[in-house]
């Protein structure tokens, strides 16, 4: 007699058999192949941070990879882990991305120790972006706390290089100390391009430091552009966030005009795992990128 | 849907045709209880006599045959700086026979979670379609409350599913392979009698549920209640051992780990279940943790049952079945904690 029932093959299916592509979120591929990625080069940024130049290897994967600023990638070290880290790029860079990683934890230990040419692991790109299309021909202001700079440095890319695409721009960025200060060695480029504002301010200074030292917020009194018609991005510790958002609220910015970036643990980026979830919300497929009112309105968001 | 009726005895040799080929799981009575009562578990069977299928509930679901407790996602073997990623997906069927109503509404939730609108799970999809599903209707369980949430039945999601009419099974049929697999025995079209017997042990069954919860307005009462001394008094309790989402039918959450070869040549990427309840689910790199207090924890599980998860994929995550009341160490009792919950700042 004949089986009851014939086995499955799902390998045998013809959408799986297609090269993976985490843009493409219905359709049924091996969600845990990883892109093979080579660290090209590192640069030191702090004594805590790096900042990881990485290619993928395979040159058509390398050319269908394209990412939006705010989204992240889980990067993987096989044998070690896998973590979910923003992408701090330009997204004209096809198939090579830049990740500023911080050392704090298992897997940032061992990257911090990896040298150029290592072979890492690649799944994404994952998460919702910062609106910037929808930012053009409006003011924007660009404000970063800490390593928040890390994800805020791809629209500060994007902004840039698209100019003229937007009216005023101004770039807040604050930190605890000058040792701290990540991308130093960008600033005086931002500064020189026409039509940029770039203001830095820190916590405490010392005997290198000559600009202004406080809180974030100190620098919010010298935005002159009208908030009604602009657009914020705001990346930082939840503490630093909420207070600069409500400070531009009560200035009159529409809370769905700013954006943020939130940041929790994530074992999948997918929305299976359920480690990132916030309120009713996954941080991987929601977010991480929130508009204000969002981020408000989830329990334990902020 | 199809129907048909079974004489009793062609259950068996159904049974063992599937058992022929493949792996049959139903609820095998493992041991009993203090009280004398029998313990039940899914577990691998060698012959039809070895299901007892009057079972009242099991003490652990079967999401373990589709979301096993640790599965391995792929492996890598290394070489020279350089390395080689491999997956693997289950493909061997396999019969799940006995499965509850509310079993299978878990298994429909668990479908809207790994098998549609966003990055589908090949491993799981790949366990689901290999598995063919036999369910069973029964008298409501003692501590069970499907009935509160619409689960204590199920029109798809099944191969087949039987109701018991004493000298012969009603059977529903959802699928091509259930309605061939009941052409290789003496299945016959349903008479009158058939479906009058049917709908009154349907009648029988469903006035025998005790348990109620109050689940109409839980979603919006969560969130008003976020703040309430509810959460306090039962979230101390809580031992954080993660009994509960073990249990769970429906709880999916997991982590992810490596695990590096003796000899560093190879590696294996491990899923494994986790729960919300433990300390370390939302901590992050650095220490911070965003939920360290048992209470927090605890609230979040609900919360996400009914509020996060019912959002999300329009029904809440719970089907009833109460496993996690039924196993937990603490005596945290969801309809309990609900009832609490509803009681909290009434007039």
């Amino acid at each position: 007699m004949s089986t009851l029932f014939h086995p499955y093959d799902i390998t045998k299916e013809r959408e799986i058999n297609e090269p993976v592509n985490y843009r493409r979120r219905g359709v049924l591929q091996h969600v845990d192949r990883v892109l093979k990625a080579e660290i090209t080069a590192i640069t030191r940024l702090t004594s805590l941070e790096k900042l990881f130049h990485i290619r993928i290897v395979d040159l058509a994967e390398r050319e269908r990879f394209t990412f939006l600023p705010g989204q992240f990638v889980m990067l993987e070290l096989p044998g070690y882990g896998e973590i979910p880290i923003s992408i701090s790029g330009s997204t004209y860079q096809r198939g090579m991305l830049e990740l500023c990683i911080r050392k704090v934890g298992m897997v940032t230990g061992v990257l911090h120790r990896a040298s150029r040419g290592a072979l890492v692991g690649l799944r994404g790109p994952f998460g919702t972006h910062f609106p910037l299309e929808r930012m053009k021909g409006h003011n924007v202001l660009l404000i970063a706390g800490g390593l928040g700079l890390a994800p805020l440095r791809s629209a500060i890319l994007y902004v840039t290089e698209n100019r003229a695409d937007f009216k005023e721009v101004q770039i807040l960025y604050g930190t605890t100390a000058p040792s701290k200060l990540l991308f130093d060695y960008q600033y005086e480029q931002w500064r020189r391009i026409d039509g940029v504002k770039l203001q830095i301010i820190v916590d405490r200074g010392d005997e290198t430091w000559n600009g202004p030292v406080g809180l974030i917020t100190q620098l919010l009194d010298d935005v002159t552009m009208p908030l009604e018609e602009s657009y914020a991005i705001v990346c930082g510790p939840p503490v630093m966030f909420k207070f600069v958002c409500n400070r531009l609220s009560k200035a009159g910015m529409p809370m769905h005009r700013m954006f943020v970036s939130l940041e929790r643990r994530m074992h999948c980026g997918m929305g299976k795992c359920c480690r990132c979830n916030v309120g009713s919300t996954y941080t991987c497929l929601d977010g991480p990128v929130f508009d204000y009112w969002s981020v408000m309105n989830l329990k334990e968001a902020i | 849907m199809l129907y048909r009726t079974l004489p009793r005895e062609e259950l068996g040799l159904l049974v063992e045709r599937i058992l022929e080929t493949y792996e049959v799981v139903g609820p095998k009575r493992v041991t009993t209880d203090r009280d004398g009562k029998p313990v039940h578990q899914y577990l691998p069977v060698t012959s039809f006599d070895q299901l007892d299928l009057g079972y009242e509930t099991t003490e652990y679901s079967a999401k373990t045959y589709f979301l096993p407790y640790r599965e391995n996602l792929s492996s890598y073997s290394f070489d020279d700086g350089d390395w080689e990623q491999k997956i693997r997906y289950r493909l061997q069927p396999r019969a799940l026979i006995g499965l509850h109503a509310c079993d299978i509404n878990a298994l429909l939730r668990l479908d809207k979670v790994f098998a549609r609108d966003h990055f589908p799970s090949p491993y799981y999809i790949s366990r689901r379609r290999n598995t063919f599903v036999v369910g069973i209707d029964h008298d409501p369980c003692e501590h069970g409350f499907c009935r509160s949430l619409g689960t204590d039945t199920v029109t798809h999601g099944f191969d087949l599913f039987l109701t018991d009419l004493g000298d012969r099974y009603f059977v529903a049929i959802d699928s091509d392979r259930g309605f061939f697999a009941l052409r290789q025995v003496q299945a016959r079209e349903v008479s009158d009698d058939d479906r009058r017997d049917y709908l009154e042990v349907r009648h029988r069954i469903a006035s025998g549920f005790k348990v109620r919860i109050d689940a109409h307005n839980l979603s919006n009462l969560l969130d008003i209640e976020f703040e309430s001394e509810v959460w306090k008094r039962w979230g101390g309790k809580c031992l954080s051992c993660g009994s509960c989402a073990m249990a769970c039918p429906t709880c999916y959450c997991y982590g992810v780990t490596e695990q590096l070869s003796m000899d560093s040549k190879s590696a294996t990427k491990v899923k494994q279940l986790h729960s919300c309840n433990f300390i370390d689910f939302a901590r992050v790199a650095g220490g911070h943790n965003f939920r360290p207090d048992r209470e927090t924890r605890l609230k979040y599980r609900y919360y996400h049952q009914h509020r996060g998860f019912a959002e999300t994929y329009e029904a809440p995550m719970c089907v009833g079945c109460n496993r996690c009341g039924r196993v937990c160490l603490a005596g945290i009792n969801p309809p309990e904690v609900i009832q609490d919950l509803q009681d909290e700042d009434r007039p």
